[in-house]
């Protein structure tokens, strides 16, 4: 950042009006590397502030030095105008500084009532709570039941038990983590409704996230991070989603695009799933009921859903963990494998990448090479004999991913947990289009990634669709869904909806799916 | 039938049991924060030479008993410094803990081998002791027995009814969020570590004190990993720990008994009989999978603070 940029942002910060926190100078090294320079971040009262950057720019690190989590080593922060500095977040409660994190911090054998009683000083879980509960939740309208456990909560009730929490200490500063990433559209419009009514009670909120027209439609500015460094501070009302994101990158996005026109219907179908009833393995997830769905070559068939639908099942039946009595239940270019393993289905080209990254699709402690014999093993000559390694070739092969797919990392001998979300997620996928699926079966594979890697891994679903595979993408991400598939449907408590065209989609039409509207019982 | 033999048969196994109520209790409370500790046969049997070395010097029942529970908190603290301070690998380091205090308690309690300590003195219940058949059996009993059960009954209030227990319970369910609430996972679980090696030291030390009344090398023969046992039988709620011990030490006193029914059993099989019971005990609660009686969900994980 150079002066004049420098003396631009300080004005602008000096404009404001009463500030509720003011960050300055703050730095934070870890070992060698800057998680953070020279931070400075200005948030008004009643202000919703957002806080952008890729994963890795120092957004986390910044809000846990706010939460007091992380101590800077160097810079100061003020708090309605008097010197603050958390040694430890209850200090920061004390303050008035209130955190709802991206994993939420609850504890799932325990009841609602005890989570949130644990989240405050010296509370017994009582009746006497109980009623201030009540009573927080009445002004916000926010539904809870008190004395369930909250294994049974979706992930929207769960971060409900988190804003109650905080919202419960009265706090001045709320610092909400990627809120949205597990909430249906619905629940996101509750969630903007309760922090405008936060905001018009003068409470501050700082939201991170990475959904930019969330950003650009709840946030009165936006602070840009990157690499550790505060870039810009802007007013995401006069950005463009694709300005927001070029800012916050810092370079010019391309666009996604298909070169080939999507497969008509009137293609034979590749893939066809015909499934009465499958039971899941976990209690939480839903029965899948009356299962019907086909795809074509070269097309993209989207699956959205809110987690805990039995998308999960659904993956595993695609993919061959779960293997199915009745052969005919999917039928691959003719033929009956739903009795096949994930094994002899990958021999057949049907290849899928499950949803958790870390401890699913790759072993966090093994390199990238070794990660690669995992699945990759029949291609390249990877396994000699059927059952001997060869390193060489594994090697070979995940140096070829990491140079196909443009995937940061030291070498192909770094551990799979060393790598950013994004990252990962491009090399995974990568190993399996190496592969070259005939049919590809992915679960939410942009997760917790940032903008640019989330561009990268449409285009690449895109191209192989363009080559001819099959693809089916199940997700939760709407403007994904949207952008990427030709077709679309949704699965809510275990049955699909009818299957759409993606271009007379819309996204108030797609959330009603998601949540069962228009699925016959 | 004879109901004097009934009766005497009824106090042996609350004799027989309420070691495994203390050490099971101990094992308990820190399971409960998170800690799986397979050290308690060497905190029970290290526990076991403190009270009768110290009930031998001329000290009184209430001072051995504490002796022994210091003991066994001296220990677990060892414990608790490696893994929560220096992150071993809690399953290793509680094999090792068992192997020490099985070694140091031989070493140092070699001179007490044939010595007897004095007769501890029965509290009879006024009243309730003159019941037919059950009076003398369950309130005719040293003070040990009733404390177990106070025990049992003080770590349910405190596990359900405190908030440093609902704290305790959060670090053991899930310790990184109990961190970012701002617990100190560490803290908690020192403290838990030393509660529970002080209940297992004086699990140990009735051993000694009450039920043979001798020293000898090895004499806990097991009962720390029944302790362990017993917890996951129990599946982690302190009143059935109580019912869980009785119930093996009815399997105990019964095998003994039975050669005196004339049932002729190989004795072997009778002694494997309260091992077999733990095992189907424990196949039959994990084939049920009930949530609520899932273990502790940070139960053996290594916590550290991260960066």
């Amino acid at each position: 950042m150079n002066l004049s940029e420098s003396v631009a942002i300080a004005e602008r910060l000096s404009a404001s009006s009463k500030q509720c926190l003011g960050v300055r100078g703050l730095t934070k090294y870890f070992g060698d590397f800057p998680a953070n320079v020279d931070v400075t971040l200005s948030v008004d009262q009643g202000e919703i502030h957002a806080l952008l950057g890729e994963n890795g720019a120092g957004k986390s690190t910044l809000v846990k030095m706010i939460y007091g989590i992380l101590k800077p080593d160097v810079g100061s922060m003020e708090l309605n105008s008097c010197p603050y500095t958390p040694d430890t977040p209850s200090d920061a409660k004390h303050a008035g500084v209130g955190m709802v994190f991206q994993h939420f911090a609850v504890f799932d054998a325990l009841t609602v009532l005890d989570n949130i009683a644990l989240g405050l000083d010296g509370r017994l879980p009582d009746v006497a709570l109980a009623d201030e509960i009540t009573a927080v939740c009445e002004r916000y309208r926010l539904h809870l039941e008190l004395n369930r456990r909250v294994y049974d909560l979706s992930a929207g009730e769960r971060q409900r038990v988190e804003i109650i929490r905080a919202l419960m200490q009265d706090p001045r500063l709320l610092i909400l983590d990627e809120p949205t990433s597990v909430l249906t559209p619905q629940e996101t419009e509750q969630l903007f409704t309760t922090l405008d009514r936060l905001s018009d009670e003068g409470r501050s909120i700082i939201y991170i996230s990475h959904k930019l027209d969330e950003v650009r439609a709840l946030c009165d500015r936006a602070t840009l991070m990157r690499a550790g460094h505060v870039v810009d501070v802007v007013d995401p009302r006069q950005e463009s989603t694709r300005s927001l994101g070029e800012k916050m990158i810092g370079e010019r996005l391309n666009e996604t695009k298909r070169t080939k026109l999507p497969a008509t219907e009137k293609l034979k179908a590749r893939l066809t799933v015909r499934v009465g009833e499958v039971y899941p393995e976990s209690s939480r997830s839903a029965v899948l009921r009356d299962i019907y769905l086909s795809v074509a070559p070269g097309s993209i068939l989207g699956i959205s859903g809110v987690s805990g639908n039995g998308q999960d099942t659904l993956f595993d039946v695609l993919s061959g963990e779960l293997t199915l009595p009745n052969p005919d239940s999917l039928v691959l270019d003719g033929e009956p494998i739903a009795h096949l393993g994930i094994e002899q289905r990958r021999r057949r080209r049907l290849l899928g990448a499950p949803e958790n990254r870390l401890g699913h699709a790759a072993v966090p402690d093994l390199t990238l090479w070794e990660n690669v014999i995992l699945t990759a093993r029949q291609t390249r000559g990877i396994l000699k004999n059927e059952h001997l390694i060869s390193g060489t070739a594994a090697k070979a092969f995940a140096q070829e991913v990491i140079e196909t797919f443009d995937v940061r990392t030291t070498s192909v001998n770094a551990k799979a947990s060393s790598l950013s979300g994004g990252n990962l997620q491009k090399f995974l996928i990568g190993r399996e289009l190496l592969g070259q699926p005939q049919v590809f079966i992915v679960s939410n594979p942009t997760w917790g990634v940032d903008a640019k890697a989330q561009l990268f891994i449409h285009q690449m679903l895109m191209d192989i669709a363009d080559q001819g595979a099959s693809i089916i993408l199940l997700s939760q991400d709407i403007d994904e869904l949207l952008s990427v598939t030709d077709r679309i449907c949704a699965i809510c408590h275990g049955r699909l909806s009818r299957t759409f065209a993606t271009e007379d989609m819309t996204p108030e039409h797609l959330g009603a799916l998601m949540l069962g509207q228009e699925i016959e019982a | 039938m004879d109901y004097s033999l009934l009766s005497s048969i009824l106090h042996a196994i609350l004799v027989a049991s309420t070691p495994l109520v203390f050490a099971g209790l101990g094992a308990l409370i820190q399971e409960r924060a998170g800690v799986l500790n397979l050290g308690i046969e060497g905190l029970m049997i290290v526990g076991a030479l403190a009270g009768f070395a110290t009930a031998l010097a001329g000290y009184p029942l209430l001072v051995s008993v504490i002796a022994a529970a210091l003991a066994g908190s001296a220990l677990a603290a060892i414990f608790a410094l490696l893994v929560l301070r220096l992150y071993a690998n809690p399953v290793a380091t509680g094999l090792a803990l068992t192997l020490f205090g099985l070694g140091l308690s031989a070493l140092a309690g070699a001179q007490y081998v044939g010595q007897a300590a004095p007769q501890v003195s029965v509290w009879t219940i006024p009243l309730l002791s003159q019941l037919p058949v059950v009076g003398h059996a369950l309130f005719s009993h040293d003070p040990l027995v009733y404390l177990s059960i106070l025990m049992a009954a003080l770590l349910w209030w405190f596990l359900k009814k405190t908030r440093a227990g609902l704290i305790l319970r959060a670090v053991g369910e899930n310790h990184a969020s109990a961190h970012s609430l701002g617990f100190s996972v560490m803290g908690i679980r020192f403290l838990a570590i030393a509660a529970g090696g002080a209940l297992a030291g004086i699990g140990g030390s009735y051993l000694t004190l009450v039920q043979t009344p001798l020293f000898v090398e090895g004499m806990t023969a097991g009962r720390g990993w029944i302790a362990l046992a017993l917890v996951v039988f129990a599946s982690w709620r302190p009143f059935r720990v109580i019912a869980g011990a009785y119930l093996f030490g009815s399997v105990t006193i019964l095998q003994l008994h039975s050669q005196a029914f004339g049932i002729s059993i190989p004795a072997q099989w009778l002694s494997m009989l309260p091992y077999l019971v733990t095992i189907m005990a424990l196949v039959m609660i994990s084939a049920r999978g009930e949530k609520g009686l899932a273990a502790p969900g940070s139960l053996g994980k290594i916590f550290r603070v991260s960066r």
